[in-house]
């Protein structure tokens, strides 16, 4: 069970982790839990574990290259390959090949930093906000729990919305911010296809399901399942399911989406090594769906490990 | 809520009001990483332990457990060990807090920590609604406990001579007209955490003079006092009254943190409600704490290892101060301080310390952003370099990724122009979310 790591995420990573952990121990699994630091490959190769969790968050976690070292070492591990990892996890990666797969997400532009210095900021913001419209939606084009996101309903707030999101990525997504109820759809294959658990709706009790509101416990109230009606909630499912397959994905993926008035789904985006914390989305829809979270960990663990 | 709905929380409607606004925070989650080997932390408030002579301290506690281990593990008095009252008071003569200015073993009261020293006169003090005068910025720590007891935090700014005192007029006669009660004064005029500067001599009769006038009391917290590396300080505040100075000092900087030992001296009536409210609040200190103190003070060469100590980090800020002026870029901005453990610098203008955090952890290098330091969440500008912790070739090193990081955030600002503030978008005003964790403060 790797967590910890040096991206923003440590913390989530450490909380996953020790969730993650205990839920294994429950059920009977040896597990034991190391840091991807200098020393994980020694112990990797003194003592091969049958298989890994990654329950690392951000960069180390999601962009694919630590599973391209355990792949290099031979260590089978839960979830995608290097390769599909590492399109999710670039979030402009994974919303191009949403579009061409004909799944809704909202529409968007992706800039580096030296885009702006080169082109001049003003003009380009001005372009974004002509073309997007307000309000918009500002973040890392990498990352996760919420870290350097904005909602931008002032085209005047666009400019520090851009400087805030920069301190985390070199570049930055800006996409049309779509009001609707926050939905997360979490996927699983247990070895018989890939299937959904029952969607989670998000109402953080702010307005925004900013870092505080999806760690502090209080503070967001989620329905599972989601207060969908049944033809929309048909919609959902089938549209995670299609997302994390077009993604190429393997064994668990979580899918945030947005549902507007309509009924109309959009994905937001998709998460390879969803948070296990006591506030995070899988393992409550994995309770919901009427499993135990130990029992799944364990069941994608001897997956993986029957994978080789 | 629906039936479906759940909070995991089910206790959201039942906490006391003052527990509102503590809520998770993106601050202390990015300093999760600060403590890795990778990263070079400027951010710790930590005194550097492995200068102790960690054997014979070690023997010491071996002795006192084997020898005086059913009095050491016992519970004991209230007000602490009359035998480390003593050695309080007789390290406070040093700095002139003796007899003749009414110092008395009995009006010493052992806490844990300087920390539990503040909750009791928060205790003692404040009702909700009053407001506490402190310089600004001030310690974290001392903002944690003011707020838990519901008072208002009114900032008094400093120069590098310390607390303004005209500021300080100014900003009673400001409260006084918006009819509210101040309390008292908090301040730390010596080394000051997390500034860096010391109140001189000729303001610190100033600063008295007003507080006596303004029927003020004065709370001095003193835990570096005696960390300075530029001859001695001024005398503490208390030394100069008899009256109206309440004095709090620590273990925590000259000898070990880990043992959670601190005193308040107070004058002799306030000493009763003081023993009163921590049995009401934790029976007794440690007693075992309060006897490694009392032996360590009694049998090693405790001022020996203050002057080690001392040493140790004037090399360090030396450093410090020497790779700030080689790296960081112009409009760059620094205190210079005599002692203590951190220095004070501040951004060029138009940066936010508190929005540069997470390239700063990218860079691997770490600091406290001076939002922690400011009751209302300013002091963006600003931000906390501790110089104990780090070696001296760390410092540099961290010094060295600080540059960059503040490079890069000088670039993404004139590429985007004044964007106004940043929190305004980026963060909604919860109270304590900008504070750093116990090991940074």
């Amino acid at each position: 069970m790797l967590a910890g790591g040096l991206s923003y995420e440590r913390d989530v990573s450490l909380r996953s982790g020790r969730r993650v952990l205990d839920a294994l121990r429950a059920v009977g699994v040896e597990a034991e839990m190391l840091d991807a630091d200098v020393a994980l490959l020694p112990a990797l190769k003194s003592d091969p574990p049958d298989a890994v969790f990654i329950a690392l968050h951000g960069s180390t976690g999601e962009d694919g290259s630590l599973r391209g070292v355990l792949d290099l070492c031979g260590v089978p591990y839960v979830g995608p390959d290097a390769r599909s990892a590492r399109l999710a996890w670039d979030k402009p990666s994974a919303k191009a090949v949403l579009v061409e797969c004909g799944i809704p997400t909202p529409e968007w532009v992706a800039l580096p930093h030296d885009r702006f210095s080169e082109l001049g900021a003003v003009a380009v913001l001005e372009r974004i906000v002509d073309r997007l419209g307000l309000p918009l939606m500002v973040k890392p084009a990498q990352g996760g729990s919420g870290l350097g996101a904005a909602v931008v309903r002032d085209a005047s707030a666009l400019p520090a919305a851009m400087v805030g999101c920069f301190a985390y990525d070199q570049t930055a997504l800006v996409e049309r911010y779509v009001e609707g109820v926050d939905v997360a759809v979490s996927v699983l294959d247990l070895g018989e296809g890939p299937f959904t658990l029952p969607p989670v709706e998000i109402v953080p009790s702010n307005g925004v399901y900013d870092y505080a509101a999806r760690y502090t416990a209080g503070l967001t109230t989620w329905h599972t399942p989601a207060r969908l009606s049944a033809e929309t909630s048909a919609e959902v499912v089938k549209t995670a399911l299609a997302a994390h397959q077009a993604l190429g994905l393997r064994d668990m993926s979580r899918v945030d989406l947005i549902v507007a008035p309509s009924g109309e789904c959009t994905v937001l985006e998709v998460n390879v090594s969803p948070g296990m914390t006591e506030t995070s989305l899988l393992p409550m829809a994995v309770q919901a769906g009427g499993l135990d979270l130990g029992d799944v960990i364990a069941r994608l663990v001897m997956q993986a490990a029957e994978r080789g | 809520m629906s039936e479906t709905g759940t909070t995991l929380d089910d206790y959201t409607d039942r906490y006391a009001q003052r527990m509102i606004g503590m809520t998770a925070s993106e601050i202390r989650a990015l300093f999760a990483v600060a403590n890795r080997p990778e990263v070079v932390s400027l951010a710790g408030g930590m005194p550097y332990i492995a200068a102790l002579p960690l054997d014979a301290v070690g023997e010491v506690i071996g002795d006192l457990v084997a020898k005086q281990g059913t009095s050491a593990l016992q519970y004991g008095l209230g007000q602490g060990m009359p035998e480390l009252r003593e050695q309080i008071c007789a390290m406070m003569a040093d700095v002139g807090i003796d007899a003749s200015v009414g110092a008395s073993p009995d009006d010493v009261v052992v806490t844990i920590g300087g920390q539990q020293a503040l909750d009791l006169i928060a205790r003692l003090f404040l009702d909700p609604g009053d407001v506490v005068l402190a310089e600004g910025p001030t310690y974290v720590g001392a903002l944690g406990v003011f707020q838990a007891a519901q008072a208002q935090v009114v900032h008094v700014p400093m120069d590098h001579d310390g607390l303004i005192p005209a500021a300080l007029e100014a900003a009673i006669e400001e409260q006084r007209r918006l009819g509210r009660r101040v309390k008292f004064l908090y301040t730390i005029p010596t080394y000051q955490n997390p500034a860096g500067v010391t109140l001189s001599e000729e303001r610190r009769e100033q600063v008295l003079d007003i507080c006596e006038r303004a029927g003020l009391l004065v709370i001095e917290d003193d835990p570096y006092g005696r960390l300075g590396f530029e001859g001695e300080a001024p005398r503490p505040l208390r030394a100069r009254r008899r009256d109206g100075v309440f004095y709090l000092s620590t273990f925590s900087k000259t000898f070990a943190p880990g043992l959670r030992v601190g005193w308040i001296l107070a004058p002799h009536a306030v000493r009763d409600k003081l023993v009163i409210a921590t049995e009401a609040n934790i029976l007794c200190p440690s007693n075992f704490a309060q006897s490694v103190v009392s032996t360590y003070l009694s049998t090693m060469p405790w001022r020996q290892q203050l002057k080690t100590y001392q040493q140790i980090y004037a090399e360090r800020r030396d450093t410090l101060l020497t790779a700030l002026s080689d790296l960081m870029p112009e409009g760059t901005t620094w205190t210079r301080p005599a002692g203590g453990l951190f220095v004070w610098a501040t951004l060029p203008a138009g940066l936010n310390s508190k929005a540069m955090v997470p390239r700063a952890i990218a860079a691997r290098v770490a600091y406290v952003p001076g939002t922690g330091f400011y009751a209302d969440g300013t002091g963006q500008q600003h931000l906390r370099l501790n110089f104990s912790f780090p070696p001296p070739e760390r410092i540099r090193e961290g010094v060295r990724r600080l540059a960059g990081v503040v490079e890069q955030e000088l670039a993404t600002r004139a590429v985007f122009g004044d964007t106004g503030p940043l929190d305004a978008v980026t963060d909604l005003p919860r109270p304590g979310a900008h504070a750093p964790g116990p090991d940074l403060a």
